[in-house]
């Protein structure tokens, strides 16, 4: 967990808001989700519906469960009760729909996890070759395509150890965009970097926001949570305490723990 | 006051550093004369050396390479350098160098011995270097096969169906997959390629030999091996498979399944808890009173059995320190790709552990390889139980040097160019900071 770098939501690029649709038909249902690490109880009677367009801004402390939360839902991490339904796939311990599920959502990690072994194309077309199936010169073709996108094509044959932290995690976030996911989480995908290419890898995020993408994003980031998102999650102790819209969220918090953390956050 | 503010309106572009400091002059002031002191001990170490040098040198230049016994050695120096000379008599090496390659391997078939060495390095190209067409990889898998025909003779017949085992293995995986899930799949094909091995195997040899016969070598049995051949033979055999086990053993010990899990650790500790020395006799004494009656279970086999299994339990523990040392994330990352668990292994883990690990395997293999002499304790005859027989020979009895000294330069240097192509290896397979 890094220092929250609230970066002015003026600096970045302005998004318009007709773009931003979001659909009625739902992403992922996560009904009285309940999850134990041992006997700490981290994630407390989670409710959440997503809707397909959606951008949700995941909120809150460290140790309120964020990560863990969003983790659940490609299941990097088990729950232990409740229901979790992604794309209308129910999670269980059945290797075949974790598989697929996986395969549909992609997920940003806050130290980018690029595979070091590999060059960046390698990275961005092994899972569509190996897990698709695709061929490799059109998986290669589909990660230019996508590293053009995030603007980093030029270093498609270097090693990510050559790359500076905001470049790998756009390589990172092409990578995921490779598998062409119907939902992307983010987990801190910022907090890692230096301040000054935390905006370079913000701006690719709302271009991804622009074109519909469903996502969901852990951050410590406001300015990008008024900019882009459609409804701001905070969590405290493993439970959802309030979701809102970004600006009834930042202008008008309802619980006593929203406006601690919203004081402490935005309050230097 | 001071005054504190500065502004910069030039960024400063690299310059090349001081002639003075750089360049091999530099290095020897830095490193052999950087004070008195040090001064001093370089100049002692260096008189020492070549003190040792001095006296080391006339025993090389003294030595002899013409003369049929140790006596005659003597003489012959006695009378060229004087009655207190010393000199090496190498003639030894010139009288023995085949027996100390081949054994006591006919002499009329060392070709087989030979073209299985220039193979073994054909095979261990593409393996190695990346610049050979991968393409040769299918004859670095069809090469076990040709050597145990070449080496030990009889029909080729034989290592086909062993290699038909893996095809018929194969077959039953690919079928059963789509239907019966993985698991069963594996077990299946498992199961199969044993069937095949343990009952039709045989028939069908016997069966390809009699419409083959042309494909059938002079048999040599496995006593007449010995010598640098017979190291090589169970080294590069014990090199060869105890990565692969080894590599499965660490996965099966991290893997969450108990049994699996359970069956590995047992067999690791088991294997690291007994000496060598140990599972060697087992396999030449012991061996065969529990093995049904009538079958004969060859000693270099079961040898190289014992060593590989030997060596794949410490490979085990030294990828698994590989493993332990790559960081989650990466694991993560694979499976949020939608990787299944053999496909990050393969692609995505095992590359980098085994990256990690390469200092500590090529030093497993190092070892491995100089352990092969403990086999001269069961009556093979490696170099070391060579050296043994040829001084038992009233010819050379009490000739020491000479045959040690051949014996560990031989074996120098197979465990120098693997170190040596290890450091090559790592360096190639930098990837952060080029």
């Amino acid at each position: 967990m890094s220092e929250p770098h609230p970066v002015d939501a003026s600096e970045l690029e302005t998004v318009d808001p007709k773009l931003l649709h979001v659909s009625d038909e739902v992403a992922i249902e996560i009904t009285g989700m309940n999850k134990w690490y041992g006997q700490f109880h981290v994630l407390r009677d989670i409710n959440l519906t997503v809707y397909r367009g959606e951008r949700i801004v995941i909120a809150g402390p460290s140790g309120s469960g964020k990560s863990t939360l969003i983790r659940c839902i490609n299941r990097l991490e088990e729950h232990q009760k409740g229901k979790i339904i992604v794309d209308g796939t129910e999670l269980s311990s059945d290797l075949k729909n974790i598989d697929k599920i996986r395969s549909e959502v992609g997920m940003v990690f806050q130290h980018f996890n690029l595979f070091p072994h590999l060059t960046i194309l390698q990275n961005c077309t092994l899972a569509p070759i190996w897990v698709r199936k695709t061929p490799k010169k059109e998986a290669e073709e589909t990660a230019m395509h996508f590293l053009r996108k995030v603007r980093i094509p030029e270093q498609a044959n270097k090693f990510p150890g050559q790359l500076s932290g905001g470049q790998q995690q756009r390589v990172a976030i092409a990578r995921s965009l490779c598998m062409r996911p119907r939902i992307m989480l983010f987990d801190e995908p910022t907090s890692a970097l230096d301040p000054e290419m935390i905006k370079e890898v913000l701006d690719t995020m709302i271009e991804l926001a622009e074109e519909g993408m469903t996502m969901l994003c852990v951050t410590h980031e406001m300015g990008f949570a008024q900019a882009v998102a459609n409804r701001v999650i905070f969590m405290d102790q493993g439970q959802i305490v309030e979701q809102n819209t970004p600006y009834e969220f930042f202008n008008n918090p309802q619980s006593e723990r929203s406006k601690l953390f919203l004081s402490q956050i935005l309050g230097h | 006051m001071h005054d504190v503010s500065f502004v910069r309106h030039e960024m400063l572009s690299p310059q090349p550093a001081p002639a003075s400091q750089v360049g091999p002059l530099r290095w020897a002031r830095e490193n052999l004369f950087s004070s008195i002191l040090n001064s001093f001990l370089t100049i002692v170490s260096a008189a020492a050396v070549i003190l040792a040098l001095a006296h080391l040198w006339p025993w090389f230049a003294h030595s002899v390479w013409h003369a049929g016994s140790l006596r005659e050695c003597r003489e012959m120096i006695a009378q060229r350098w004087g009655e207190d000379a010393t000199g090496a008599c190498f003639a030894v090496i010139r009288d023995r160098w085949k027996q100390f390659l081949f054994g006591f391997y006919p002499s009329e078939l060392y070709w087989r011995p030979t073209l299985s060495f220039v193979l073994l390095l054909a095979a261990l190209a593409p393996i190695l270097f990346s610049a050979v067409p991968r393409r040769m990889l299918w004859f670095s898998i069809a090469f076990p096969g040709i050597v145990y025909w070449l080496l030990w003779g009889g029909s080729l017949a034989l290592p086909i169906c062993v290699y038909a085992g893996f095809l018929v293995g194969m077959l039953v995986h690919r079928l059963v997959g789509p239907r019966f899930g993985s698991l069963l799949a594996l077990i299946g094909g498992v199961l199969a390629t044993l069937i095949w091995w343990f009952y039709l195997a045989g028939p069908v040899a016997g069966l390809l030999e009699t419409i083959l016969p042309f494909l059938t070598l002079e048999p040599v049995a496995s006593k007449r091996f010995g010598g640098f051949m017979l190291s090589i033979v169970i080294g590069a055999t014990g090199i060869a498979f105890s990565l692969p086990l080894g590599v499965l053993l660490a996965l099966g010990r991290r893997s969450g399944l108990f049994i699996i899990q359970s069956i590995c650790i047992g067999f690791i500790e088991f294997i690291r808890g007994v000496p060598l020395i140990t599972l060697l006799l087992v396999a030449s004494f012991l061996l065969n009173i529990f093995l049904p009656p009538g079958t004969n279970f060859d000693i270099i086999l079961r040898v190289i059995i014992m060593v590989t299994l030997f060596s794949a339990a410490y490979m085990a523990e030294t990828i698994r320190g590989g493993l332990a040392a790559l960081p989650r994330g990466q694991y993560e990352a694979a499976d949020a790709l939608g990787l299944d668990y053999w496909q990050a292994m393969r692609l995505v883990i095992m590359p980098q552990a085994l990256k990690i690990s390469i200092p500590n395997i090529v030093n497993n293999f190092i070892s491995l390889f100089k352990d092969t002499t403990l086999v001269a304790i069961i009556a093979l005859l490696d170099p070391i139980g060579l050296v043994t027989s040829i001084r038992a020979d009233s010819n050379w009895n009490g000739i020491v040097w000479e045959l040690y000294g051949f014996v560990a330069l031989i074996f120098f240097i197979c465990c120098y160019s693997m170190s040596v192509y290890s450091k090559h290896l790592e360096r190639r397979l930098r990837t952060d900071h080029r």
